[in-house]
């Protein structure tokens, strides 16, 4: 029994399963075109349609081999989903299918005018906590989500029409630290509530 | 969903035959039973008429057991043999229980799980829950004539992994197959028939006796995806009563309270509580064992005031449960009230006030989760066919590793729909270093000894080589239980390790057969008769359903393959006319393995037919 819960759990790394088709990409798995401007009504739907194909609660009462792949193929769809739904996982992803690793340790290369805007922002942060101001922080938010939005927009440029790698890499770093500084958001905001 | 109506595995074992599917509620306060009846959701009463089943279970010193209103009844007269409240104490230690002091038990503190000392000897709150839900599994066999194909069991969304697996080993230890662990809000969700005709955000609020609950859910075409999920897993009704507890003991003046009184004067303070709910002031009496009395009026106005603490704690919860699903209040469109404190007229209109509108309560908040688990169970046990609905659900909380320096390296964040995996890699930090030991966490918090340990175990074995050269990965796994799987593996080498995670906080599998053994003896049933009928049963099962897929698909297998797995029908056939549980068992094991890439083929082949009508359906 002990050894079957550990090849079970083998099974589940990528690539490790012979018979599942995990060579397609997230892209094919939904049949959507692979790139970075997505829409996101087909992908929900896509999304739904193969859970409700391979959910485990569609096989609940079936045998333990019927269980056991059906938890595996949901697991996978959901990885690819929340890959392909997050707006940087999909921009990593898509640089990782062109063999670039966007997030790599060694390249940090951010233009100065993007890290200037960091140090404002993250000074606004912190006056809004000072301050306990709910309302400089409700400002600020709208400002970031909005720079997020333009920067998703400049991926979607670089990536599908320009095919500029580099400069992706770039954009996904930055989106990065836009979500970095969101959170950041979040964390005052339940400061000043409690 | 007409395009779903590929014939799937369950359906063509036996069509027409209704499996016997219940849900079940187990409460902090109350625990209720119910099941789907032509089509209708219906709690199953007792032979008084009785829907509600009080969680409590008084141990006798000959090992007779009472549960439900004969032990609630016992409370005051045996508290220390008399157990309420015990879902607090699942899959908890010992400092993890606020409120020890003022509870009338006799701990015994074990490792991983609080134990209870009682005339009948010492219990696991797994033990004790499971008496409860022995019950309510007799209510139902003795209502729907048979036996149970299997159960959905609720438990609060925010019940982390320990606290799930000591349910889930509860029902095990009840003779009760898990259909699912669901969780609470979940099935209330279901249960307010918000499917196919409501689309948009809800949110689910679920104050129980002893934990709170806030979900939010988006529900589009029949599919409940839950966004976020928070909470408090020790907040709950006992809290309010305890506050009107302390006020009764600044009224009376009490000399030291025996632990039956105490058990007196919470009972009374629970009653106030509720008779606030429909007065707008309630008298307060009570006499003593030791002669002292008190007499005292409590408004509704002063009971709002000593438990308005209580209501803004559930309150921060909503506010990180909001932003989680990145949303604000104002684009929820319902709001649903949950558990039997939502009647508290001061909890309801702090929640009308933060959504800014009048939360939905037509549902008897004490039966909607039951009712929505077995409608789920009804699902489950394929009883319904083309319409179902699929819910999506989240762990609550996140699931790391201890790194070094003592911090939590996250795996995979909360609110990640389940089923998840994740792999994360690690190397060793010594020459030489052979083994690396795995410390798995749940929790939010940056400090490892913040978070709640869920288990340890070693990868040893590992290849000796230069520091960080190693390369071990360790994934997780999280069922659609919610419940957590680890394994390491050294990649070079390929040593590897993996753990349910069950030991540290769990029961390990021979506690569970000592529990079973004891159990049966009282019961003095025929435990190798039983067991060996349960594996006929399930190989029965096994073979019926392989036999349907192989006559449905026998085009995904070759005439070796169709050879080989007619073996181990046959091989297990034969085993069945024998008298060995367990060589039964492993026959099952064997069929299984053997019949695992045809599952897989024919999920393959589901998933391009799904994907072919999507198309369909997108361009067409």
């Amino acid at each position: 029994m002990k050894g079957e819960v550990e090849r079970h759990a083998l099974r589940l790394t990528p690539n490790a399963s012979p018979v599942m088709d995990f060579t397609q990409t997230h892209f094919e798995l939904f049949g959507l075109p692979q790139s970075y401007a997505l829409d996101r009504n087909q992908l929900d739907a896509a999304y739904r349609e193969l859970q409700n194909t391979v959910h485990p609660d569609r096989f609940a009462s079936q045998p333990e081999a019927e269980q056991r792949v059906a938890m595996q193929w949901a697991t996978q769809v959901n990885e690819a989903y929340q890959t392909l739904r997050h707006p940087v996982n999909r921009g990593v992803y898509l640089l990782k299918l062109q063999g670039i690793d966007a997030l790599d340790a060694n390249n940090t290369k951010m233009a100065p005018a993007f890290l200037m805007q960091q140090m404002e922002w993250r000074e606004a942060v912190e006056d809004a906590r000072s301050g306990k101001s709910v309302d400089a922080l409700d400002a600020l938010s709208d400002e970031l989500h909005a720079a997020h939005r333009r920067i998703e927009a400049q991926l979607a440029e670089l990536i599908d029409t320009a095919h500029d790698y580099a400069g992706a890499s770039e954009a996904v770093r930055q989106l990065r630290f836009m979500d970095k500084l969101i959170a950041e958001v979040g964390d005052v905001y339940e400061e000043l509530e409690s | 969903m007409a395009l779903l109506q590929i014939s799937e595995p369950g359906m063509s074992t036996a069509p027409h035959q209704h499996r016997l599917a219940v849900g079940i509620d187990l409460g902090t306060t109350n625990s209720l039973v119910a099941t789907v009846r032509s089509g209708l959701s219906v709690v199953l009463d007792d032979e008084a008429g009785h829907s509600l089943l009080p969680s409590v279970v008084r141990y006798h010193a000959d090992c007779r057991v009472d549960v439900g209103y004969a032990a609630l009844s016992a409370q005051n007269l045996d508290p220390h043999n008399t157990i309420v409240s015990v879902k607090r104490f699942m899959g908890r230690g010992l400092t993890d229980i606020e409120d020890v002091a003022s509870l009338p038990y006799r701990f015994v503190d074990a490792p991983g799980m609080v134990q209870l000392k009682t005339v009948a000897g010492v219990k696991s709150p797994v033990e004790v829950s499971a008496e409860i839900l022995k019950v309510l599994r007799q209510r139902a066999e003795a209502a729907m004539g048979g036996e149970l194909l299997g159960a959905v069991i609720t438990v609060p969304a925010y019940f982390d992994d320990a606290q799930r697996q000591a349910t889930k080993d509860a029902a095990q230890l009840a003779g009760l197959n898990v259909l699912r662990l669901l969780n609470e809000p979940t099935a209330a969700a279901i249960a307010y028939g918000l499917d196919n005709a409501s689309e948009g955000v809800y949110a689910v609020y679920d104050l129980g006796g002893g934990t709170f609950d806030i979900s939010i859910l988006k529900l589009s075409k029949g599919v409940f995806e839950v966004l976020s999920t928070n909470g408090d897993s020790a907040l709950g009704g006992d809290d309010f009563d305890q506050r009107v507890f302390c006020w009764m003991l600044e009224q009376g003046r009490f000399s030291p309270l025996s632990a039956g009184d105490a058990r007196l004067l919470l009972t009374k303070a629970r009653d106030a509580k509720e008779a606030l709910t429909e007065h707008t002031e309630v008298r307060v009496t009570a006499v003593l064992s030791t002669g002292e009395m008190m007499d005292a009026t409590l408004t509704q106005a002063e009971f709002n005031a000593m438990t308005a603490s209580l209501v803004s704690k559930t309150l921060a919860p909503t506010r990180k449960a909001l932003r989680d699903a990145g949303l604000t209040a104002s684009e929820v469109k319902g709001v649903v009230m949950v558990g039997g404190s939502t009647r508290t007229p001061c909890v309801r209109q702090a929640v009308a006030d933060f959504f800014k509108q009048t939360p939905l309560t037509n549902l008897d908040p004490d039966k909607v989760v039951a009712l929505g688990a077995a409608m789920q169970a009804d699902v489950l046990a394929g009883n319904r066919a083309g319409d179902d609905w699929l819910l999506l659900d989240v762990i609550p909380l996140s699931l790391g590793l201890e790194t070094m320096g003592g911090l939590t390296e996250k795996v995979i964040p909360r609110n990640t729909t389940i089923p998840t995996a994740r792999a994360q890699d690690f190397t060793t930090f010594k020459d030489g270093q052979t083994a690396m030991s795995v410390h798995v966490l749940q929790g939010e918090r940056e400090l490892a000894s913040d978070c709640r340990s869920l288990a340890r175990f070693e990868l040893r074995g590992i290849p000796p080589m230069v520091a960080g050269a190693a390369r071990i990965r360790v994934t997780f796994q999280v069922d659609a239980d919610g419940l957590l799987s680890v394994s390491a593996r050294e990649q070079s080498s390929g040593v590897e390790a993996s753990v349910q995670v069950k030991p540290s906080y769990g029961l390990g599998d021979e506690e569970i057969t000592r529990m079973l053994k004891d159990a049966f003896t009282h019961a003095k049933d025929d435990m190798y008769a039983r067991a060996l009928n349960e594996q006929i049963v399930d190989a029965q099962g096994l073979i019926a359903a392989t036999r349907a897929a192989m006559a449905e698909d026998s085009a995904l297998l070759n005439e070796t393959e169709t050879a080989a797995i007619e073996t181990g029908i046959a091989a297990l056939e034969k085993l069945m006319a024998g008298p060995d549980h367990l060589a039964i068992k492993r026959g099952i094991e064997a069929l299984n393995a053997a019949t695992t890439e045809f599952a897989q083929r024919r999920m393959d082949r589901n998933v391009r037919r799904a994907m072919a009508g999507q198309k369909l359906e997108t361009f067409g």
